[in-house]
């Protein structure tokens, strides 16, 4: 036990103090960080500057009023068009001439309207025009066909399909909780599958560098196999928990720091949360209010189980990962390439495990969710994903009690692998050499 | 009393036996060369002694006990493939092993301190082991492996890639640890330095033991009755038959025939005129021996 402490002390301390953990620990949340603000500018950002777009409109279509934007802005002549024609030039005052003609047919559906200029009309300047004219010409046939506004007002219905539970030990969920849960359980499921690919690899390839350098020929004649692997194993995963608690209070001190550059108060948007059943009226159906549903059901989250739940699948498939990570490193020659064969069994039920728990977003109850997450080598993948909707209590159980089996199992399978392989030199074992291991005394 | 008793000890690989029911003693105190081709077992023998295998049948018995969990603790073995943590400093390196051997935080220091200033390198502490050349990361794996003051140290072909003025160095260190107490077994295939070291040997072929004892008294066992002299003038072509004479690189060889003794061959060549400056048996060479029993063997199990 003394070694097996050591040997965790040195793994996690070499790690934790090398400058590439640090630079990565620390400028990951900085780097999505500068992203998120660099994209959030971008997509809010249009054109340079406004342009003027000088309107003629004989038929009073447009009624003299058309809203601009940032980078439109409208201007009405009440000359005739030839006439402005030649008041244009290429760089002048105003960029061109939008023309509406005026509408013969009210039946008519389509209307073709005119933009005079030298420029090439961009995507953005067309889509912004004939937007508002949309709008500007419904309103026009409105008022020509005699409608009145506040009837075809009615004809919109936005509907909200609510679940409703029949028995009363239910708990009552809406569809927005739903979606909020599917995202959340997706996103799991994602760091799930990453830290296990991560931290698999990185003790693979740890593995294989002591054996490349010899270090365990000087290694083993004081400790036990066992010792070296569970102790390397341990002290990397505490290395990913440091990172994942960095990471976590980082994001949270960022996004405080994002929420007030793009302008959203996280005290309203809880106190928004708080109240949100009773919004006002009109900003129902708005952003703000979607993003404030979305806090009310993190709210409704019951993070007390998830989180919890959520570091014993970590532990788990994390455990079970690695030491078959570990197993293949030792079993691998020189050559990190050679080694693919051996990784491949390994790969492989990771990414089926991604595909299933994308399927168990989607459906969290349905069979192939739940039988997949009672295997162990899909379950701390595919579980998380399925945490955040309220799964049976058995089932998590059951889940829980094989996962924790079969990372005795998967552990005791590795060592006696790990025992021969770091022995061993020159060419990769092959798969059925590793299996004749297992059983060897 | 010994150090080490092997007993019937049998390791069986997949598709080779490695080693094969091999017995023999390790008296304490002494230097002992555990000899052998590549491939002979050696390896394989001396991780069954430092517990990081187990025998298929046989025992091993350290000072007396069978091996357990405090073996590792009482043998000091540097083997013959064996690197170091480069990205580690020599300081925090040596600390590390030394604790994995069992000592304390402060007993590492005190002897840590003690090899360090007697290989005269106190300035090496904050060093990374990527920094030092081969054979400075040798010096570093011989103070590893002696840290912990152990009974036995297992040396195996310590002196690959040093200099000769760090082999001595080395060399005065196994001598010193050894008058004070500590038995040494070491493996080699350099056999002057067998001879120049050990005092008794075992040779291993194919698993299994081919030949035991000292070395003074395996020589003797297969001297071939050879004299080598030095001297001046001629000797008759008569004498010269009877003695298979021929000239070696700074004298000449004879050899007796049946039933003579030395002093008959000085006898004989004192009566021609010629002068002897230099007279001695010559002894077949540890290596000579070696050779001999390998091609032998090798012989044995083709035929």
């Amino acid at each position: 036990m003394d070694k097996i402490l050591l040997i965790f002390k040195r793994e996690y301390l070499t790690r934790v103090f090398k400058k590439s953990f640090l630079l990565t620990t620390l400028l990951t949340p900085l780097a999505i960080f500068v992203l998120v603000l660099v994209l959030g500018t971008i997509m809010t950002y249009d054109s340079d500057d406004a342009q003027t777009v000088l309107v003629s409109d004989p038929g009073n279509i447009l009624n003299g009023d058309m809203n601009g934007s940032n980078t439109i802005s409208y201007q009405f002549s009440d000359k005739d068009l030839e006439q402005i024609k030649g008041e244009y030039s290429k760089n002048g005052e105003f960029a061109g001439i939008l023309y509406v003609p005026e509408i013969s047919d009210l039946s008519n559906r389509n209307h073709t309207i005119f933009y005079y200029s030298d420029e090439k009309l961009s995507i953005d300047v067309n889509r912004t025009i004939s937007r508002s004219v949309r709008s500007k010409i419904k309103d026009y046939k409105i008022v020509q066909l005699g409608i009145d506004p506040s009837q075809l007002d009615k004809l919109n219905t936005d509907i909200t399909l609510d679940p409703e539970p029949i028995s009363a030990d239910v708990e009552d969920s809406t569809s927005d909780s739903t979606f909020v849960r599917a995202i959340l359980g997706g996103a799991m499921g994602y760091i799930m599958f990453f830290i296990i690919i991560i931290y698999g690899m990185m003790v693979m390839r740890s593995v294989m560098e002591e054996k490349i350098n010899r270090i365990v020929e000087i290694m083993i004649s004081s400790v036990k196999p066992f010792q070296m692997m569970l102790g390397k194993i341990l002290g990397v995963g505490a290395v990913g928990l440091t990172q994942i608690i960095i990471w976590t209070v980082l994001i949270m001190v960022l996004s405080t720091v994002a929420y007030s550059i793009l302008g959203i108060d996280p005290q309203e948007m809880s106190e928004l949360a708080a109240n949100g059943a009773n919004l006002p009226a009109e900003m129902e159906n708005s952003t703000a209010a979607e993003i404030s549903n979305i806090f009310v059901e993190l709210g409704k989250v019951n993070w007390l189980m998830i989180i919890p739940l959520f570091i014993i699948y970590f532990i788990g498939g994390y455990i079970i990962y690695t030491s078959l990570f570990a197993a293949v490193g030792s079993a691998i020659g020189d050559d990190l390439n050679e080694g693919n064969s051996l990784t491949m069994p390994l790969m492989m039920p990771i990414i089926l495990a991604v595909y299933i728990m994308f399927k168990a977003v989607e459906s969290p109850n349905s069979s192939l969710a739940v039988w997949s997450s009672m295997i162990p080598f899909l379950s701390p993948i595919v579980m998380p994903a399925r945490l955040a909707a309220d799964i049976p209590f058995w089932q998590i159980a059951l889940s829980v009690a094989l996962l924790a089996l079969f990372c005795f199992f998967s552990v005791w399978i590795a060592a006696r692998i790990y025992r021969v392989g770091i022995l061993l030199y020159g060419k990769k074992a092959s798969i059925k050499e590793i299996g004749k291991w297992i059983f060897t005394k | 009393m010994n150090i080490l008793s092997i007993q019937d000890v049998v390791k069986r690989y997949h598709n080779h036996t490695a080693v094969d029911h091999v017995s023999f003693d390790i008296p304490k105190g002494k230097i002992f060369g555990l000899l052998g081709p590549n491939g002979a077992g050696k390896t394989s023998l001396i991780r069954i002694i430092t517990t990081i295998t187990r025998p298929d049948s046989g025992q091993v018995l350290l000072d007396g006990a069978p091996l357990s969990k405090r073996t590792p603790e009482e043998i000091g073995y540097m083997p013959e493939e064996r690197g170091l943590y480069k990205k580690m400093k020599v300081g925090e390196h040596l600390k590390y092993l030394g604790r994995l051997k069992g000592l304390s935080e402060k007993e590492v220091k005190t002897k840590m301190d003690y090899w360090m200033e007697r290989f005269e390198i106190t300035n090496w502490y904050k060093k990374k082991i990527e920094e030092l050349s081969k054979g400075m990361q040798q010096k570093i794996q011989f103070i590893a492996t002696v840290l912990h003051d152990p009974k036995l140290l297992i040396l195996d072909e310590p002196f690959s890639g040093l200099d000769p003025v760090n082999t001595n160095l080395i060399k005065d260190e196994i001598d010193r640890l050894n008058k004070q107490g500590t038995s040494i077994i070491f493996s080699t295939h350099r056999m002057e330095q067998v001879e120049e070291i050990c005092e008794r040997i075992v040779l291993i072929n194919q698993g299994k033991k081919i030949l035991e004892g000292q070395v003074s008294d395996i020589k003797n066992q297969f001297k071939e009755n050879l004299y080598k002299i030095k001297f001046d003038g001629e000797i008759s072509q008569e004498v010269a038959q009877r003695y298979q004479m021929v000239a070696d690189r700074d004298g000449h060889l004879f050899s007796l025939n049946e039933g003579q003794t030395s002093n008959d061959l000085l006898r004989e060549l004192l009566a021609a005129n010629i002068t002897i400056h230099a007279f001695e048996e010559k002894l077949p060479s540890v290596n000579e021996i070696f050779i001999n029993l390998v091609n032998e063997s090798k012989l044995q199990t083709n035929g």
